[in-house]
Parts: C-alpha cells; structure tokens; sequence
C-alpha cells in the first residue's frame, strides 16, 4: 500500500518526465474519443491469443501527462496504441494502469518502458502475472510463430490496495483497486471531469463475460459499482455505454443465471460435467464468443459454489 | 524431471521407479506418436506381457477434446455392461500419459454398484491419451482412450483462498442423484475438501515448489460392506470429487475413509434413507 503523500513526492521526482523519443509508426492504432482526452482503442471480439487486438485499450490525456490504461495483448499493439498517442498529443506517458493481469489487457506493456513511466496496479497484480506469465508468455509465442521473452511482462512499480488519486495535470484520476470480482485483481479507473468510468473487465458488453476470480464476489461488486454515478463507463469489451448503471444488466443478468442454474445442478447431485451440458444455456444466443467461454465459467462457477453451506 | 516427494509414498514406489526410467528413456521414445510412452513403457508396467482389448464395449471414457481449464478436466467412464456377480467390472486404472506419475487412479468396484459408472475431475498437463483400463473379474482387460488437449494441469496455482482451503481441509460432502429406491442404482458423489498438491506448484513468495499433498486412500462401505474404493495420485484435481453408483439393499449408513500422503485420516457419514434425497457433510 502506498500513502497519497508517497505518490505526491513520486510524482514530483518524476516531473518534468522526459518527452518521448520520437516513434517510427508504421501502424498507428485506431482510437475514438469518447469524452474529451478520452481515447478507446475499441478490441475486436475474438479469442486471447487468436492473433488479434481482443481487448478494449486506451489512454486519457491531461495538462501535464498521459495515462495509458491497458496495453493490449502484444508488443505491437502496445506499439500502434503509442503511435495514436502521438498523433493526438505531445504530452508524455507517466503512467501505465493495468487493469487486470490478463494477457489481451498487458501485453504490450514493454512499447512503453522507459524512464519516467510508472507501471501501476492492483496488489495483486504481481502475484497473478508470477503464477501466470509464463504461460502467458507461451501461449503468445505459440501464437506469433517466435519466442516472446520474458521482458514483456512488466510488475507494477506502484501497487495499490484500495484507492490513488493520480494527477495528470487538471485532471485527476481515482483508481480504485476491487475485491475478488473478474478476477483477484481487478483495478477501475475513475475520470472526475468527465465523469467517465473505465470499468475494464468488470463489465462486458456483446462478448459473454468470463470469470476468474469469483462469480459472488463479482456480482455483490456490480452492486456496489452501480451506486457510482458516471456519464459513461468503458467495459473490457464492447461497445462505449452511457446508460450506467442499466448497462450493468446483461453482465448481471448472465452472471446471476450462471450462479443460480448451477446451485440448481449442485443441489441435484448432478456433476460437473453434467452442469456443463445444461448450465446457463439460455444465454447462449445473447453473447459473442459463448461457445468459447461458458463451459470454463461453468466450471469455475461450480468449482466455487460447491462449498456453499 | 525433478519433483518433491512427500516421504510418504508407500503404495506408489511403482510410479516413482517407473518416472525415473522414463526420465532416462523418455526422451528416446517420446515422439509424435500419441502412444508412444504407452506402448514404450506404461503399458509393460501397469499390465506386462497381458493381452488388452482397446474397445469402448465394456467401459467408454467420455472427455472433452479440449479442456477448458486443464487443472480441473471432468471425465466420465460409463460401464456398458451390468455388475452382476456373474461379471463385473472389477477395477478401472486411469493412466494420464503425459503427467508425471502417469498413473491417476485405481478404482475398485463390487456387484453391489449396479454399474460400474465413474465420475472424476482430472488434471492433465500436456496434450496426450487420457486412457481407461477395465479388469473383469475373470481377469480381461478393455481399454478406452481419449486424447485430450490440456496443457499446464499439474503445476497451476492451486484456488484463490488458501486460507478458506485450509480450515475446509478434509471437509465432505455426499450427494446423491435422486430418491433413494431399495434395489434400484444410485448415484452418489462424493466431494472431498483438499488442495491435492502435485508437487510442481510454485510457491510466489519463496519461489519453491510446495510439498505435494495429496488424497491418496478412498474407502466407501455401506453398513459396513465395501462398496467403493480408490487410489489416487495427484492427477485427481484440487478438491476431488468422485460420483459412483451403488445399489442399496435397504436403509442404512454409507461411510466414506479418506487418507491423504501425511497419513491424516478424514471420514463422512451420509444416512441413506428410501425415499430421501438430500446431502451431509462431514
């Protein structure tokens, strides 16, 4: 845990933090701007490691700095998403947030290690990339046909438990770091100024939501996230909403069906592979990638409830 | 391959001599071809020189192509053939040939399951056979296999709350399927709270692997007659669970032993009563 006073002199070691050296950009990445300095590098809806951009991505300009939030699920993503940063701004990169540790959200943290940009997230965001990376780091090389070192994956220079409040120059962002929800370190970045809410994988639009963290944890979250006012949240994946909190429903809606119809197989005596044959089918046609995901949800959900008294 | 053992591994000193061999000649054998351990080793191990049927008439392992989450894989043998006490399926052996300590389980059935069905939750750390052996009581061996793709099943972290983990540990739940019928097979799943440590997780803050632990002895009896029994290694995932049949003969109790590689002794109880359905923990 860090204080807001450490953070305070943090940041005044690190200012003013030394411009960028210029990019060679042969792809630059497509962002849209969502609310003024908010840009959304809007993923597609395909598997991790299908050779695609998955993940929403973006970063959020102030008077003084830029804060990246995710990086995207490789070094060249990471790359195109710097090269939009410096066709919108000349400002520097001081912070990288990340969101969760899940490869399609920060792979490309390595296009953005340099002097003077600090790497924040959840206190348990070093923990997961250690038991993960690795495979992470296997899988993606799988994927580009080359080996992808372990450089790419970068630790957290500031990890938070609870909340930071970060200034980028008349602008002030409020992280707030969750409890077990999507996973165990889920982290949502807060926009005073324009009231954005970047909700990462907290909140899925379009594409069915995946958990591994904790399907009660998550949803007694969404009810906690609903209370928050915002003009618009940003969800992992999916389109912009700026319906909040009525966006939370289909994420709510699969998430509470999930955990009902399997308390519902569980009470039955029926097993885990039964329950993966008949749990939640109804949602089925209402989200991308269904076949992809559900069948692990159900086991993690499963895995979770059983112990239920 | 270098793994923690526990220092109690009576039962299974079969499985360690046999890793050691296949470190040596593993390398040499391991190739393309999916069979290639079994036929190079594992089958001469587990069964010599004995003739063995590859069908799915007697028994079918059913499993998923892929699995969605390699450290718990659901698997399902289903018996195609009654237990009578004319025949029966006497025991099933579950090989993982890619895992380290390839043999998953042995599994002992009596005429009293009614079918020889079975349930488990498996890891599996590396694409290759899942493979299911049934003996018969006049000693033929029938063998169903599936290839599974998996990868990582032995050296995931183990579940978020170890903490949680802990003060559960030996908890057990009974479930069974339906009302209870005198005569009639029931379906009864056992849940066993363990973390079922492989040996080969990393612990992140000290950077060495923790010490496997793991269930090793099931013992099932009703009123006292033995009705189900397994051995088990660490390819039965975190919280294992198994889901067998029996048919009781009337009222009475089911009682499960369960005894893991530290000689710690858990047990359950579970009052099975005609017409009921309805679970107990332990």
């Amino acid at each position: 845990m860090i204080s807001r006073a450490s953070v305070l002199l943090l940041l005044l070691i690190l200012w003013p933090a030394p411009s960028m050296p210029a990019d060679n950009c042969k792809n630059t990445a497509e962002v849209v701007e969502i609310a003024t300095g908010i840009y959304v590098r809007p993923g597609k809806h395909t598997v991790v490691f299908d050779g695609e951009a998955a993940a929403n991505i973006g970063f959020i300009v102030g008077n003084r700095c830029v804060a990246v939030i995710d990086t995207g699920g490789s070094y060249a993503e990471g790359q195109a998403l710097r090269c939009a940063i410096r066709s919108v701004t000349t400002q520097p990169v001081c912070f990288v947030i990340n969101t969760h540790a899940h490869p399609d959200h920060m792979l490309g943290n390595l296009a953005f290690r340099e002097p003077g940009v600090f790497y924040i997230g959840h206190k348990k965001l070093a923990r997961a990339l250690a038991l993960r990376g690795t495979v992470y780091l296997e899988r993606a090389a799988q994927q580009a046909g080359r080996p992808v070192g372990p450089e790419h994956i970068i630790l957290p220079d500031l990890s938070i438990d609870g909340q930071l409040r970060l200034d980028l120059g008349e602008r002030v962002l409020e992280l707030v770091a969750h409890s077990v929800a999507h996973s165990d370190n889920d982290l949502s970045v807060y926009d005073e100024k324009t009231g954005t809410l970047w909700l990462s994988d907290l909140l899925f639009m379009e594409h069915i939501p995946v958990v591994d963290g904790s399907l009660k944890g998550w949803l007694t979250l969404l009810e906690t996230l609903k209370q928050k006012p915002a003009r618009r949240v940003v969800p992992g994946h999916g389109p912009v909403q700026d319906t909040w909190p009525d966006a939370a429903s289909d994420t709510q809606r699969y998430l509470s069906t999930l955990r009902e119809e399997t308390r519902e197989r569980i009470e039955k005596g029926d097993d885990l592979r039964e329950a993966q044959k008949t749990v939640a089918y109804g949602e089925q046609t209402r989200w991308q990638l269904f076949d992809s995901y559900h069948k692990r949800n159900i086991i993690a959900a499963y895995t979770e409830l059983e112990w239920e008294d | 391959m270098r793994y923690s053992l526990s220092n109690n591994t009576r039962g299974w000193p079969r499985v360690w001599l046999l890793m050691a061999i296949l470190a040596v000649s593993g390398s040499a054998v391991a190739d393309t071809d999916e069979d290639s351990l079994w036929l190079g080793g594992l089958r001469a191990a587990y069964f010599g020189e004995r003739p063995i049927v590859q069908s799915d008439d007697v028994i079918e392992l059913e499993a998923p192509i892929r699995a969605e989450d390699s450290a718990v894989v659901p698997i399902r043998i289903k018996a195609k053939i009654p237990q009578t006490d004319e025949r029966y399926i006497k025991t099933i052996t579950l090989i993982i040939d890619m895992n380290p300590g390839q043999l998953a389980g042995r599994f002992n059935f009596t005429p009293k399951n009614g079918r020889a069905d079975l349930g488990l939750r498996i890891r599996v750390n590396a694409y290759g056979p899942v493979r299911a052996i049934a003996e018969t009581n006049d000693g033929k061996l029938y063998m169903s296999r599936r290839f599974v793709k998996a990868s990582g099943g032995c050296s995931a972290a183990v579940g978020t709350d170890i903490e949680a983990a802990k003060r559960r540990l030996g908890k057990m739940k009974f479930k069974t399927d339906k009302s209870v019928l005198p005569g009639e097979p029931l379906a009864v799943q056992l849940r066993v709270s363990h973390p079922n440590l492989t040996g080969l997780q990393m612990d992140q803050i000290t950077h060495l692997y923790t010490m496997a632990h793991y269930v090793e002895k099931v013992k099932i009896t009703f009123e006292g007659q033995p009705v189900f029994s397994a051995e088990t290694g660490f390819s039965m995932s975190e919280n294992p669970s198994f889901r067998f049949n029996f048919v009781p003969d009337g009222a009475g109790e089911l009682h499960a032993e369960v005894i893991d590689t530290e000689g710690l002794r858990f047990t359950g109880q579970y009052s099975v009563v005609p017409g009921e359905q309805r679970a107990e923990g332990n």
